[in-house]
């Protein structure tokens, strides 16, 4: 009996959850159709060229299916997407998902790179600003954070290189590895740090790790702008707990106070917040890419950009948009799977 | 100036309706200016106006059309051509002045585009609720569900580049923030007897919806809006940085770092210097926004 019971709320949860998700992709689906509807290019013309006679065009046309009303289009895009085709570039020839899938790795390297530094660094300077609050630790942390919202990450980046790689030759320059290590190893889960160390290839791993480390630190400082900022404002929340009172007055150390019990609490509401940054960053990696010529999805998108290849700029933003929905989704079910107080709430 | 002084602003009893706005207005500046950061923020940004309009005045050198480009090029900062020149031989200095005004304009636009947007998609789904609700609130979603830059440039992708459909982007993806803020204040306002007693008077929903909830809803948005600016700027100066913004010869500062990447090892003022404008006005915008919410929303971060 008390199964069926709890299991009743938990199907009409996941079924809430399954309907909603369909609805935003269908959403998202519609979205990039009709930004496609919209463009100037010519869907024909970019198929069979500008010097093809007046029957192959109408013959493309009627294959197009551009003579069906807009919602028959949508089907049939709907239908295209859903088996995983989104057309071919127009720029390197071959299927989207395929393009995709192969840049894929190196923003996902870059991205994971940056929320390690933004999380590692950022979670000791938010508890360090809420223990110390309006102090002048408090304030420096706040303004490093403000710094981190206001800079333009490209500027940054460029900067960056010019310090860093230019004036005092810390780093590797642009790219992923240089080309002299680049038929070192064999590319098998495409995240390069990982290959090199799988296969002891430690000059190559060096020479990855110090192309990836300021990309990896810019995209870490903007993360840990916000994730210190969460941070400080969830730790002030628990700080201020009656437990907190308690703890004190039994004589519990103050540092135990602060980041045992304090923090334990504090790390549900985070735990989202570190996802929600990993999103932050997909975005903010399109403009770091382009600096560093790192080969990813954001570099793919910015030069499909430039060459007006909607198919790939359309697919890019759908799996971006999916994706994002896809962490959001994560970021709720991490949420009710570790709060204690939502789980019974199920 | 006897009738606004400080007793009049602050009296326990105002006399009139105008008199207790005043006295709240004068109550939140004065928490407001002892905040020092926002101060500084208001500083910059008032600077930034006043750039905006002296700009012919201030500005030593034209902004489009360079000097000698035998002699005149890649110059470094001098008392001269204080931040330097470009590749064009045009004076950096006075092109970045020119460029506020763009930075303005993009900001203003925006706000002006996407706040009523906003305002009307968040108050009629949380004024009529239901079906409606839910249909505006899923569309508003599935904006969110695209992260900013990315759509503002599938967005411009489609129209094309140019300041007017970036603009027109960047206010495209802005908008869904608002609506759910609008709608979270009108779904707190709509049972409120005022509203109950314009209804039993026969006022239409659209009316009730701009003659009373839109008013009302209309300062904890504005406020996001500000908030949000320092994003705007630096969202449309990453677009002008794709090439995908404003278009060169205008001195849009995005667009300017991007002209300078080419000489950046050599010549670092190129890009270096209107990165440093767009830095300090979105701080700028950033440290106001902090103050605001410091002062307007007491039980928030601090």
């Amino acid at each position: 009996m008390v199964g069926r019971a709890r299991a009743l709320p938990v199907l009409t949860r996941l079924a809430k959850i399954v309907v909603s998700l369909a609805v935003t992709l269908l959403g998202l689906l519609l979205v990039t159709f009709l930004i496609g509807r919209v463009v100037p290019v010519d869907p024909v013309l970019s198929v069979v060229g500008d010097r093809a006679s007046q029957s192959t065009y109408d013959r493309v046309f009627l294959e197009l299916g551009l003579d069906q009303p807009l919602v028959v289009q949508f089907w049939m895009y709907l239908q295209d997407v859903l088996r995983g085709d989104f057309g071919d570039s127009f720029l390197t020839k071959r299927p989207i998902l395929d393009d995709i899938a192969r840049v894929f790795p190196a923003t996902l390297e870059l991205a994971t790179a940056g929320v390690l530094i933004g999380t590692i660094l950022g979670i000791p300077l938010g508890v360090l600003a809420a223990v110390k609050q309006g102090k002048l630790a408090d304030q420096i942390v706040r303004v490093v954070g403000l710094v981190g919202y206001s800079a333009p990450i490209f500027w940054l980046a460029l900067l960056g290189l010019l310090v860093f790689y230019a004036q005092l030759g810390l780093v590797a320059g642009p790219g992923r590895v240089d080309i002299t290590y680049e038929y070192d190893f064999t590319t098998k889960t495409g995240l390069l740090l990982l290959d090199t160390a799988l296969q002891g290839r430690w000059e190559a791993f060096r020479n990855v790790f110090s192309h990836l480390i300021l990309p990896a630190c810019l995209l870490g400082y903007f993360s840990m702008a916000y994730i210190s900022r969460m941070t400080r404002s969830f730790m002030l929340n628990e700080l201020h707990q009656e437990y907190v009172t308690t703890a004190r007055v039994k004589g519990v150390a103050e540092w135990r106070i602060v980041w045992v019990h304090a923090l334990k609490n504090a790390a549900v509401p985070l735990v989202t917040v570190i996802v929600l940054s990993y999103m932050n960053l997909l975005e903010g990696s399109v403009l770091t890419e382009t600096v560093f010529a790192w080969p990813g999805l954001g570099s793919y998108l910015t030069n499909s950009l430039q060459n007006a290849d909607m198919n790939a700029v359309l697919g890019c933003t759908l799996v971006i948009g999916i994706s994002f929905t896809a962490l959001n989704l994560i970021s709720d079910l991490l949420y009710s799977l570790l709060d204690p107080r939502v789980r019974r709430r199920r | 100036m006897t009738f606004v002084d400080r007793e009049w602003l602050l009296t326990e009893q105002p006399a009139s309706r105008r008199q207790a706005r005043f006295g709240q207005a004068y109550r939140t500046w004065t928490s407001f200016r002892s905040n020092r950061l926002a101060m500084v923020g208001l500083g910059i940004l008032v600077m930034l106006v006043l750039v905006a309009i002296f700009a012919d005045v201030i500005a030593p050198y034209d902004p489009l059309r360079g000097g000698d480009l035998r002699t005149a090029r890649l110059l470094p900062p001098s008392w001269t051509h204080l931040m330097g020149t470009d590749d064009q031989a045009r004076d950096i200095f006075s092109r970045l002045v020119h460029g506020s005004r763009l930075t303005l304009m993009v900001v203003a636009l925006v706000a002006v585009i996407a706040t009523p947007i906003g305002l009307l998609v968040g108050t009629t789904a949380g004024y009529f609720g239901g079906w409606v609700d839910i249909v505006l609130m899923r569309i508003t979603d599935i904006f969110l569900a695209f992260p900013r830059l990315i759509l503002a440039l599938a967005f411009v992708a489609a129209l094309g580049p140019g300041i007017e459909n970036a603009i027109i982007a960047i206010a495209i993806t802005s908008w869904p923030p608002y609506a759910r803020l609008a709608r979270a204040e009108t779904l707190t306002l709509r049972e409120q007897d005022f509203i109950n007693a314009a209804r039993l008077q026969g006022a239409s929903a659209p009316r009730i919806i701009w003659g009373y909830v839109v008013p009302l809803c209309m300062s904890s948005v504005i406020i996001r809006v500000t908030l949000d600016m320092a994003g705007i700027i630096l969202t449309a100066a990453g677009l002008g940085f794709l090439g995908l913004g404003a278009q060169p010869p205008q001195p849009e500062w995005g667009a300017m770092i991007a002209g300078g990447r080419r000489f950046l090892i050599d010549y670092w003022w190129v890009a270096t210097m209107p990165g440093l404008a767009i830095f300090v006005v979105s701080l700028g915008f950033n440290f106001l926004g902090d103050g605001l919410r410091d002062v307007l929303d007491p039980k928030g971060e601090r």
